[in-house]
């Protein structure tokens, strides 16, 4: 039987045929959504209706499936600046992902950066928007500061004018909710902050893009970095949003066709934004598939996708709780659903073996978030991550399958 | 099932009570091995007579069930062994896993023979084993990667 309070399972588990199988003689427990979430079927009829029907390369054709295929892809912009509340769609440019949206951030808005200049991160950062700070810093000389994880994971945001006040910073570049910790961050009063410091804000949004209401003019950021797979879209596929001012003093990040107004063979003029930081024939279709995830997210409805998310988050973390032996990272208090737990002496990698053999699909690893990891004293956790299509009962085949690996792996 | 022939007895009897577990002082030679993908590390000391036999060892490994079963039931298979008959056990070792030739003497590293259908799991099998290979080797060249 099928509990769900959250209720959205029974309305859309049913939109995810990939879920309705069995994996080594179990159903399937998806648990690894926060390293990419499955695709409804709308999703993925998309995308072959497009490759079908639509498909030729944009903006450069003046044929009547080119013509189509533009067309397509700048209504995916404009879809993509609606579902964000930017203010106008040449405020999103197409990358492939929340990767690479930084790491264009950090090579083209960072070169501004000077010795001495400040970038506040925090200690649950991802590699993805740790390492290109780290490069940063060494190109020009900036300073990395860090906002520290207390405890198993929590952060004492009252603290934060402090860095403000005795450092430069020039940047604050934070996650929304963190792929390890599984907590939200007050991102739009650390944005607030820092622009009455008159520092430049980056969103790492790619675990609350699927997963709660994003406005990026309600967050107040001057960046923001999604990935499409892990909203239900298809994979290498991501947006960076950038308040337009910002977009238009930065300098191209790749160059080659698509992105030019002239040429000459010694120089070239850039295209305006978002056309200049898209350099090469862009994932055409992944842009479209995602505008369609987007629709079906919220026809979802997002306020209610972000309920059952907390839901799942607070509901399982009591119930891992219970387990002994069992050290669950993150908030004590409201959460997402996303849950990195020790289990014993038990290492992550069996367990994860041990849970997969009941076909339950879980992470185990450092979760790309290696220096908070050895903060915490840990080599490696396993992680259970939830979306709305999971349902309670999962929640019980996660509790059970844990309660078997101590017999299984204990003294 | 698969799975239980992965997690042998033996491998969970070793990877629960590691024999040979610990370190040794120089001028004992040691080795690390470290595998990036899961931040698993091995650490193999070896102490060896003038003539190249392996008189003792010890590791200390943060690392799954299997990587320290492995390690365990090597440092038991190698004590005694000459310098290159312990490197022709880890040659043989490790095609018994990668190339699926025959388990003859291999003695009871046989129970690792189910790595072969959890290919995945192979760099953990045998990152101590590369350790030793180090800690052999006396060469101080820094930590070995599983890549």
């Amino acid at each position: 039987m099928i509990v769900n309070l959250p209720g959205l399972a029974d309305r859309y588990r049913a939109d995810f045929p990939i879920l309705a199988q069995d994996v080594n003689g179990h159903p399937l427990v998806y648990l690894d959504n926060a390293a990419s979430t499955q695709r409804p079927t709308a999703v993925i009829e998309e995308l072959a209706r497009y490759y079908r029907e639509d498909h030729a390369n944009v903006h450069r054709g003046l044929h009547t499936l080119s013509s189509r295929a533009t067309a397509l892809y700048e209504k995916a912009r404009e879809r993509a600046a609606q579902y964000l509340n930017a203010e106008r769609p040449e405020s999103i440019v197409f990358t492939r992902g929340t990767t690479e949206a930084i790491n264009l951030v950090a090579a083209s808005w960072a070169e501004r950066l000077k010795s001495g200049d400040g970038i506040l991160l925090t200690e649950m950062e991802h590699h993805a928007n740790l390492i290109p700070w780290q490069i940063v810093a060494k190109r020009t000389g900036a300073k990395l500061h860090f906002i520290p994880v207390e405890g198993d994971g929590e952060v004492d945001w009252s603290q934060l004018e402090k860095y403000f006040r005795e450092h430069p910073i020039r940047l604050v570049a934070l996650t929304h909710i963190s792929n390890s910790l599984g907590c939200v961050n007050p991102v739009s009063e650390v944005c607030r902050v820092a622009k009455k410091h008159g520092a430049v804000t980056l969103i790492d949004a790619a675990q609350s893009a699927g997963h709660s209401t994003l406005d990026v003019r309600a967050i107040g950021c001057d960046f923001l970095a999604l990935s499409g797979h892990k909203c239900c879209g298809p994979t290498g596929i991501g947006i960076l949003y950038g308040r337009p001012e910002l977009l238009n003093e930065m300098e191209p990040y790749q160059y080659g066709g698509e992105m030019i107004v002239s040429v000459s063979f010694e120089n070239a003029q850039w295209k305006p934004p978002p056309y200049r930081f898209e350099a090469g024939t862009p994932h055409i279709a992944g842009a479209i598939g995602l505008a369609k995830a987007f629709d079906y997210l919220d026809r979802v409805g997002r306020p209610a996708i972000e309920e059952s998310d907390h839901y799942f988050g607070r509901t399982t973390a009591d119930r891992l709780r219970e387990i002994p032996g069992l050290r669950l990272l993150g908030p004590k208090g409201d959460r997402a659903g996303i849950l990195s737990f020790q289990l014993g002496t038990i290492h992550a990698h069996d367990l994860v073996a041990f849970a997969d053999q009941q076909g339950i699909a879980l992470r185990g690893g450092h979760h790309c978030n290696q220096p908070l990891t050895r903060k915490l004293g840990l080599i490696a956790t396993a992680r259970a991550s939830f979306y709305f299509y999971n349902t309670v009962s999962e929640i019980d085949r996660l509790v059970t399958v844990l309660r078997a690996a101590i017999k299984y792996f204990g003294e | 099932m698969d799975f239980d022939e992965l997690y042998q007895a033996i491998i969970l009897d070793h990877s629960k009570r590691p024999r040979n577990r610990g370190t040794l002082p120089p001028p004992a030679t040691h080795g690390s091995g470290f595998n990036p993908a899961c931040g698993d590390e091995v650490t193999v000391f070896v102490r060896q007579s003038p003539e190249g036999r392996i008189d003792e060892l010890a590791f200390e490994s943060q690392a799954c069930a299997i990587c320290t079963a492995s390690t365990s039931l090597m440092t038991t298979q190698v004590k005694g062994k000459s310098r290159e008959q312990a490197l022709a056990l880890q040659r043989r070792f490790i095609d018994f896993l990668t190339k699926n030739t025959p388990e003859e003497g291999l003695g009871n590293l046989r129970a690792l023979g189910g790595v072969k259908k959890f290919p995945q799991r192979l760099k953990c099998a045998t990152l101590g084993w590369h350790a030793l290979e180090v800690a052999l080797s006396e060469a101080d060249r820094g930590p070995v990667t599983s890549e």
